[in-house]
């Protein structure tokens, strides 16, 4: 079964760099995970972040995202340097991410968790102990759960729903305080074919609707070549090939990384 | 169980609590009442399951640990204590010593930002020995090992609750249910929600914009200051501070209570509350061998239902509904899901 055929986003020649990413390296004690990786993402475009596994994809992601310190570099977000900043605070500036792993809250309802994942972005923190329980979100978070079909499980616990379920829902949260820049860490892993086709053309519904910029951390080539506009290929924590789908399918450093000849 | 018949429970338990320490002979209802001990260890039931709540908070809603309950019931005790013996009103002296713990509890939980599981608990037990050191050596303060006598019950709108003792029980069952709807509006908040992400996955919490490390002194700040609440509503009960009442086995009979009540659920610290201090009570007809049995029944109950009385309940609640949820159908899973898509 093939996945339902989209055209890839188009970005507007002038859109404005987004996420701006510097001469990052990090490195654990002697592995050099990331060395000096240098980027931008320009607003609306989906960006494919692909490379063998072991290659800083995901370390790179994680310096990104404030989720490890880089070791040297700079990452700027709409022009404002952003290194340094904890996970939270980066998300309040209107960047959201999922994980490679499924990362959503069992114990709390579909509905919880979307609240849940935009409660901090309305008022303050007093107001939102003495504000409503839904934090005034409930008509978003229903938006969000017919956005992405998950309407029939609103009201179950997220912990019981299956994967490819789990996934919608990780992303869904991803989207729900309608950030600017979303970076996605393997979005098709362990995901069927059926729901990967939904999953991509929500994915592109958004990018078209809300000019939304991604970018994605993906195995599944025909899920990332159909998705993003632009491919950045990573092997032992450097850039080896950057440049449009079509381009990077035939080119043969890419190959020879991720054959190993 | 619905929503509205728990609020009935709810009441008729509550309405009980009030009206069963009343002696009702003199209308005609053969039931005189509770005597002064069994209403002594009611109220200490109440006081117990209030710095419960508090490590229930800590513990069972934002997922840390804590072994300093005990501390927090010495520091609000005495603070009260001292505060009410030299003349400072009683509802000063509660809330000061609320304030107090709360804003230890803070310091407390900076720990839990770098550290977690065991090694957080070491650090809050070390805490707990360094408060009892405290107590136990400052006699200027606390009298230490020579105690704080006469620790006087409050007064309230002129009369006195010293006795009859069902006066102060009301007083503390009232104080507790305030504590208790004022914890049951935190945790039906955003913040209680927040909470649960704090334990259920702090990562992707503070993906979410969730300011987890905000979040984790907030726990531990709340539940220590209900620890505080209950150590000044301790002494007037017990009319005398003791250094050996705040001892570091007192702060792992809190986390006790907890796990064995059920850990994140509100009711589990009065239902661990009542095994902890109303249970053994029960067994005092084994005489010397009460406190055995008491430590076999929790052994076996931990071991059966480890996430303890309420868990149990619930499990069993829900296999009793399962037969029904099944005649819905195949509401989960990838089946539904392809099926879904497809359409």
């Amino acid at each position: 079964m093939s996945m339902t055929e989209v055209a890839p986003a188009q970005v507007r020649a002038d859109a404005k760099t987004v996420l701006e990413v510097r001469d990052v390296a990090k490195s654990f004690g002697g592995v050099h995970a990331v060395r000096g990786v240098t980027f931008d993402v320009r607003e609306g475009e989906i960006l494919g972040l692909i490379g063998p596994n072991g290659s800083g994809k995901s370390t790179l992601f994680n310096c990104i995202l404030g989720q490890l310190a880089p070791t040297r570099g700079e990452v700027r977000v709409g022009g404002r340097s952003v290194t340094g900043l904890r996970p939270s605070q980066l998300n309040r500036l209107g960047i959201g991410r999922t994980f490679q792993l499924l990362q959503v809250f069992p114990q709390l309802t579909v509905r919880e968790n979307l609240i849940l994942a935009g409660q901090e972005h309305e008022g303050s923190r007093i107001s939102r102990l003495f504000g409503p329980r839904d934090a005034g979100l409930s008509a978003n978070a229903a938006r969000m759960i017919d956005f992405f079909r998950l309407g029939h499980l609103a009201d179950e616990k997220a912990g019981g729903l299956s994967y490819g379920q789990q996934k919608l829902l990780d992303c869904a949260m991803a989207f729900m305080a309608g950030p600017r820049l979303v970076l996605l860490d393997e979005p098709a892993g362990g995901v069927n074919l059926t729901m990967l086709g939904n999953l991509k053309e929500r994915l592109q519904a958004i990018n078209k609707e809300t000019g939304a910029t991604f970018v994605v951390i993906e195995h599944n080539m025909e899920f990332v070549m159909s998705l993003c506009t632009r491919i950045l290929v990573l092997a032992e924590g450097q850039i080896i090939a950057e440049g449009p789908p079509d381009t990077i399918r035939k080119d043969p450093k890419v190959i020879e990384a991720y054959l190993g000849h | 169980m619905k929503r509205s018949l728990k609020n009935v429970v709810g009441l008729v338990a509550f309405i009980v609590l009030v009206f069963v320490p009343m002696d009702w002979t003199a209308v005609g209802i053969p039931w005189s009442g509770l005597k002064t001990y069994p209403t002594y260890a009611l109220t200490l039931w109440l006081v117990t399951a209030i710095a419960a709540m508090g490590v229930n908070l800590i513990v069972g809603y934002a997922g840390q640990e804590t072994l300093a309950q005990a501390a927090f019931l010495g520091i609000g005790a005495y603070t009260s204590a001292l505060l009410h013996k030299a003349g400072v009103p009683f509802a000063f002296c509660f809330l000061a010593a609320g304030s107090m713990c709360f804003l230890i509890g803070i310091v407390l939980g900076f720990p839990a930002l770098r550290v977690q599981k065991h090694y957080l608990a070491f650090v809050t037990l070390a805490f707990s020995v360094l408060v009892w050191l405290v107590i136990r050596n400052e006699e200027w303060l606390t009298g230490g090992t020579e105690t704080l006598r006469n620790v006087r019950r409050p007064e309230l709108f002129g009369l006195s609750l010293q006795r009859p003792a069902i006066y102060y029980y009301w007083f503390v069952l009232a104080v507790t249910s305030v504590l208790g709807a004022l914890l049951w509006y935190i945790l039906r908040s955003p913040w209680g929600r927040a909470f649960t992400a704090l334990r259920e996955n702090p990562v992707r919490a503070e993906s979410l914009g969730i300011d987890v490390r905000t979040y984790t002194l907030l726990a531990f700040a709340i539940g220590s200051a209900y620890g505080g609440f209950a150590g000044s509503l301790f002494g007037p009960l017990v009319g005398i501070l003791d250094p050996n009442s705040f001892v570091l086995g007192k702060s792992l009979e809190y986390m006790l209570m907890v796990v064995a009540g059920g850990s994140g659920y509100f009711l589990g610290p009065f239902v661990g509350a009542a095994v902890a201090v109303l249970l053994p009570e029960t067994l005092r007809f084994a005489q010397d061998y009460y406190l055995i049995i008491f430590a076999l029944l929790v052994m076996v109950l931990l071991a059966f239902c480890p996430t303890g009385i309420l868990g149990l309940y619930e499990r069993l609640t829900t296999r009793a509904r399962r037969p029904h949820a099944d005649d819905k159908g195949p509401t989960l899973g990838n089946s539904k899901t392809v099926a879904e898509a497809k359409s």
